[in-house]
C-alpha cells in the first residue's frame, strides 16, 4: 500500500483572490510603475532587486535567498488568452487547464490518475486545508483532504481499542458495499473505504518527524509545516496542495499584501530549510501561483481585477531564474488596463508534467505547449 | 417499519430546520403537515438561549469581535432557537451573499448582517437586496465604500449581478459598470475619519467603532445610466428594482432555494416545482415566505423523490446532531472547538471561503471531511448522558425492554430519523448488535453496559453513508 521510496513530490502554493503581480515582482525601474501606481506602490528604495528592472517585494527575503542559490524560477506573464476577470471563472480556468470551455477534471486530480492508474495509493496526492481545491478533483480520484493532520483518523474518541477495530470494521463493511446506481451513495462509499485506509498511515507522519526548523504561526506556515511531516514520512505522497489568502486587495492593499507575503515567503524559506536539514531539498518542487494579476493603474488604496501574473517554481532541481517576458507597461502594449500576458500556464503545468512528474503532460492539458526549462537535468 | 407521517416530518424537520426528535415529529404529525408548515414559517417571537446566560460564561461573546466567539454565539442560537427556519434562512443567505471575517476582521458586523438576514430573510427578495447593498459589512467586503462618483470600483456592482440575482450570461460588462455608478455614494458613514482609523490601526481597520451605513449625494453619480436596456439617472434602488423584476432572478433565487431546501440535483419534477416557485415569486411581490410555502408544499418536496436528496451541509450535521442529542443546552466552555469542527469539515460560519459561498452537494464530501463529519456525529450522538440520547433509549425500553438484535438496530434507525438505510448498511447494523445478543433495557443502570449499547449502535448509525444525508 505505501512505498518507502524517496519520491519527488510537487507542492503547490495557491494564492486564492488575485495576487498583485506589480507589487510582488516589482518592476522598479521602470517610472510608468511609479506613474500608474502613484498610491499603491513598493518605493524604489524598498525593493528586493533581482537585477536594474526588477525585484522581489520586500517582504520576500526568503525566497531572495533561495534566488540567489539558483532555486527559484520566476515565470513573468504567465496566463491565456482572453482572460477572465471573474475569481471563480479565472480560479477553474487554473485548475482544470481550460480557457475555453467548462473543464470537469483538474488538471492535478488527471495526473493523480495517471500516477496511480489502479487507485492503489489513496495518500497520491493530500491536500491541506479545508474543502479540497478543483485542481485536484477528478471523477474515480481519491484525494485526502486534512483540516487538522493531528487528529487525523476515524473514531478517535472511542478510548477501548476492541471497540474501536471492531466498529472500525462494521465501518469498513458499510463502505465497502458500492453496488448500486446512485452516484451519491457510490461516491460516500469510495470516499469511506479511502478515508478509513488513508487515515491512520497519515496520522503516522507527525510521530515519525522531528526538525530543527521552527515554522511561523500563520495558517499557511502549519499546513506546509504538515506538508513537510508528509513528505518526510515517505508515504508515496507525489502530489500536495494548500492554498492561502484573501490576495484580493481591493482596498487597503500594502498592509495586507506585506504580510501575506511574509506568511508565503516565510514558509516556503523553512519548508526548504526543513527539506535540507533532512538532505531532501532536491525532491521537491513548489508551485505558486494565482489566478489572475490586478489592474495596472491602482485605486486609491488598492488595486482591482487585471489579468497577466506571475507564477514561482522553487527547489533544489529547479533551473533558478527568469522565464517568459515582464509584460510592457506601455500603454499601447496593455490589454484594457492590465498586463497582457505572453506565456500559457499550460507551458509551466507541461514542463511540471513532463520533467518532473514523469507524465505524458498533452492530454492533461489539453493540447501541446512549448516547454521552459525549469528543471536541471 | 416506521409511520409514513412520521418519515415524512423528519423530512420536513430536516429541512425547514435542522432536524428533531421523536416527541416533537409526533407533535408535528398530530397538527398536520400544513399547519406544520405555517408553523415553521411564522419567525416571529424567537425563544432562544439568552444573551445574558452566555455573557455570564462566555467573555469572548460579550465583545463580540474576534471570529471564533462569534461563530460559536451563532451557533448556540442554531442550537436553541424554538425558530429553526429564521436561522436556517439565515444560514441561506449568509451563502448566498457570503461575508468573509478575513478581509473585515469585525465580526460584529457580520453578527448584525446576520441579524439582518433575520428580520428579512422571509420577506420581499427586492428589500432584502437593498438591505444587503446598505449593509456595512457588504460595503466593506466588496469595496463599495471604494465605489466613487469620479472613480468606480466595480467589485460590488458584478458581483450583485453575477452572484447576488442573476447569475453570469444575462447582462454585459457595460451593464457591471453601470451598476457600479448606480451604487457609487453607497458608504460607510464617517468614512474620512473611518480611513484615517485604517491607518493607525491596521489589526482592527474598522474594528473599534462599529459602522454604520451612509449614503453621500456629493459623491453619488446622477448621471444618465443604461442597465438591461432601460435608460435614467438611475440610483442603487432603481437597479434592485430592475434586477428585482427580470426572469434570470426569479429562476436564480428560486434555484438557489430549491437546491438549499430539496434536493442537489434538478429532476424533471423538481423542475416543476421550480416553475411554480417561480410563478409564486411574482404573484406575490417577491414574497420569499410565498416562495417557500409553494415550495415545502409541492407534490415534488413531498414525495420520496425529494427525501434525503441533499449531501447535509456541514452547519446542518453539527447542529443536527447537537439537537438531536440535547446537548449545549447550557453554555459550555470549549465552544469553539465544536464551531470550529464545522470549518474541518468545510464550512466555517462567519468564513466563506469566497464571495461565492460554499460549494455545496458531492462538493462537501471528500476523504478529510468526511473524516471529520463521522468523527464529530459519532462522538455526539455515542454519549449516553446526553438528554436527546437518553430519550431515545427510553423509546426503545417501552415496548417490554428486550429487543432481538434487528428490533434493536431498526428501532435505532427509526429513532435517529427515521433514516432509509439500504440492506447492506442494515445487515452490518444487525450483526454489530448481534455480538452481544438480546438487548436487556430492563434493569438499566445509567450509563450501565446496555446504554452503552445504545450509544455504541447510534454511533455506527451516525457513521454510515445514509446519514450523510439530508
Amino acid at each position: 500500500m505505501t512505498t518507502t521510496k524517496r519520491e519527488k513530490g510537487l507542492i503547490v502554493i495557491q494564492l486564492s483572490g488575485g495576487n498583485d503581480y506589480l507589487n510582488t515582482v516589482v518592476p522598479y525601474g521602470d517610472g510608468r510603475y511609479y506613474d500608474s501606481r502613484s498610491k499603491v506602490h513598493i518605493p524604489q528604495e524598498r525593493v528586493i532587486p533581482l537585477n536594474d528592472e526588477i525585484g522581489f517585494n520586500p517582504s520576500m527575503n526568503p525566497m531572495k535567498t533561495l534566488w540567489d542559490e539558483g532555486k527559484v524560477a520566476v515565470i513573468n506573464g504567465i496566463g491565456y488568452q482572453n482572460p477572465n476577470r471573474s475569481h471563480f471563472r479565472a480560479m477553474d480556468i487554473w485548475h482544470t487547464a481550460e480557457p475555453d470551455a467548462i473543464g470537469t477534471e483538474g488538471w492535478l486530480g488527471r495526473a493523480i490518475r495517471d500516477i496511480d492508474l489502479q487507485g492503489d495509493n489513496v495518500l497520491t496526492a493530500v491536500n491541506f486545508g479545508r474543502g479540497l481545491p478543483r485542481a485536484l478533483g477528478c471523477p474515480g480520484v481519491s484525494v485526502a483532504s486534512v483540516g487538522d493532520l493531528a487528529t487525523y483518523g476515524l473514531f478517535p474518541d472511542i478510548e477501548d481499542e476492541e471497540l474501536r477495530m471492531f466498529t472500525l470494521e462494521a465501518f469498513s463493511r458499510m463502505y465497502g458495499n458500492v453496488a448500486g446506481r446512485d452516484p451519491v451513495m457510490s461516491l460516500l462509499s469510495k470516499t469511506g473505504q479511502d478515508a478509513y485506509t488513508g487515515a491512520d498511515i497519515l496520522r503516522t507522519a507527525p510521530e515519525q518527524y522531528s526538525s530543527t526548523v521552527e515554522y511561523r504561526s500563520d495558517s499557511l506556515s502549519q499546513n506546509v509545516k504538515s506538508i513537510a511531516q508528509v513528505f518526510l514520512a515517505d508515504l508515496g505522497t507525489k502530489i500536495y496542495y494548500t492554498q492561502h489568502g484573501s490576495f484580493d486587495t481591493h482596498s487597503g492593499e500594502l498592509p495586507t499584501h506585506a504580510s501575506l507575503w511574509d506568511d508565503v515567503a516565510g514558509s516556503v524559506g523553512s519548508l526548504m530549510d526543513d527539506l535540507k536539514e533532512h538532505g531532501r531539498d532536491d525532491d521537491a518542487a513548489v508551485l505558486i501561483f494565482s489566478e489572475f494579476g490586478r489592474r495596472i493603474k491602482d485605486n486609491g488604496t488598492g488595486s482591482d481585477h487585471g489579468s497577466g501574473g506571475v507564477a514561482f517554481l522553487i527547489g533544489g532541481a529547479v533551473n533558478g531564474g527568469l522565464y517568459g517576458e515582464y509584460p510592457s507597461l506601455a500603454e499601447a502594449d496593455q490589454l484594457e488596463g492590465d498586463l497582457r500576458p505572453n506565456n500559457d500556464f499550460r507551458s509551466t503545468y507541461s514542463a511540471i508534467l513532463d520533467k518532473w512528474l514523469g507524465l505524458d503532460p498533452d492530454p492533461i492539458v489539453n493540447g501541446q505547449f512549448e516547454q521552459f526549462d525549469l528543471f536541471r537535468s | 417499519m416506521s409511520d409514513s407521517n412520521i418519515e415524512l416530518m423528519a423530512h420536513l424537520m430536516r429541512r425547514a430546520g435542522f432536524g428533531a426528535g421523536r416527541d416533537e415529529l409526533e407533535r408535528c404529525a398530530d397538527q398536520g403537515y400544513e399547519a406544520t408548515v405555517e408553523e415553521l414559517l411564522d419567525t416571529s417571537n424567537a425563544n432562544n438561549m439568552p444573551d445574558d446566560l452566555i455573557r455570564r460564561y462566555h467573555v469572548e461573546q460579550s465583545e463580540l469581535r474576534d471570529l471564533a466567539g462569534s461563530a460559536a454565539y451563532w451557533m448556540y442560537r442554531m442550537i436553541s432557537t424554538d425558530k429553526p427556519l429564521e436561522e436556517k434562512m439565515a444560514l441561506f443567505w449568509h451563502g448566498l451573499f457570503a461575508t468573509g471575517y478575513t478581509k473585515l476582521n469585525q465580526a460584529r458586523s457580520q453578527l448584525n448582517q446576520v441579524e439582518m438576514f433575520r428580520r428579512n430573510g422571509l420577506g420581499r427578495f427586492d428589500e432584502m437586496l437593498l438591505e444587503i447593498s446598505r449593509d456595512p459589512a457588504m460595503l466593506v467586503w466588496l469595496d463599495n465604500n471604494d465605489n466613487h462618483g469620479d472613480a468606480i470600483n466595480e467589485n460590488y456592482g458584478r458581483e450583485l449581478l453575477e452572484l447576488f440575482s442573476m447569475g453570469i450570461g444575462n447582462y454585459t460588462e457595460d451593464d457591471i459598470k453601470e451598476c457600479a455608478r448606480a451604487f457609487t455614494g453607497w458608504t460607510l458613514g464617517n468614512a474620512e475619519y473611518m480611513a484615517v482609523r485604517a491607518q493607525k490601526d491596521s489589526i482592527w481597520p474598522y474594528g473599534r467603532i462599529a459602522w454604520h451605513y451612509d449614503y453621500r449625494d456629493d459623491d453619488h453619480d446622477d448621471g444618465e445610466k443604461t442597465f438591461l436596456g432601460e435608460t435614467g439617472n438611475f440610483n442603487g434602488e432603481d437597479i434592485i428594482g430592475i434586477i428585482a423584476k427580470q426572469d434570470a432572478t426569479a429562476e436564480f433565487i428560486c434555484t438557489r432555494l430549491f437546491q438549499f431546501f430539496a434536493a442537489d440535483e434538478v429532476t424533471d419534477e423538481g423542475r416543476r416545482a421550480i416553475d411554480a416557485m417561480k410563478e409564486t415569486y411574482f404573484e406575490s411581490g417577491y414574497e420569499i415566505k410565498n416562495v417557500l410555502r409553494t415550495l415545502f408544499n409541492s407534490e415534488y418536496f413531498r414525495s420520496n423523490e425529494a427525501r434525503f436528496a441533499r449531501v447535509k451541509g456541514p452547519v446542518e450535521l453539527v447542529v443536527g446532531a447537537i439537537r438531536m442529542a440535547g446537548s449545549y443546552q447550557t453554555p459550555t466552555l470549549g465552544i469553539e472547538k465544536v464551531s470550529n469542527s464545522m470549518l474541518y469539515m468545510g464550512q466555517g460560519l462567519l468564513q466563506p471561503p469566497t464571495v461565492e459561498g460554499w460549494h455545496e452537494g458531492v462538493e462537501w464530501i471528500d476523504s478529510g471531511s468526511l473524516v471529520e463529519r463521522v468523527n464529530f456525529a459519532a462522538k455526539e450522538l455515542s454519549n449516553t448522558e446526553s438528554p436527546g440520547v437518553q430519550a431515545i433509549i427510553n423509546r426503545l425500553a417501552e415496548s417490554g425492554g428486550v429487543l432481538s438484535p434487528s428490533e434493536f438496530a431498526d428501532g435505532c434507525v427509526d429513532l435517529l430519523g427515521p433514516i432509509d438505510v439500504s440492506d447492506d448498511t442494515r445487515s452490518v447494523l444487525v450483526d454489530y448488535a448481534a455480538n452481544q445478543g438480546d438487548l436487556d433495557l430492563r434493569n438499566r443502570e445509567p450509563g450501565g453496559e446496555s446504554e452503552k449499547r445504545v450509544g455504541n449502535m447510534l454511533r455506527l448509525i451516525a457513521a454510515t453513508r445514509e446519514y450523510q444525508l439530508a
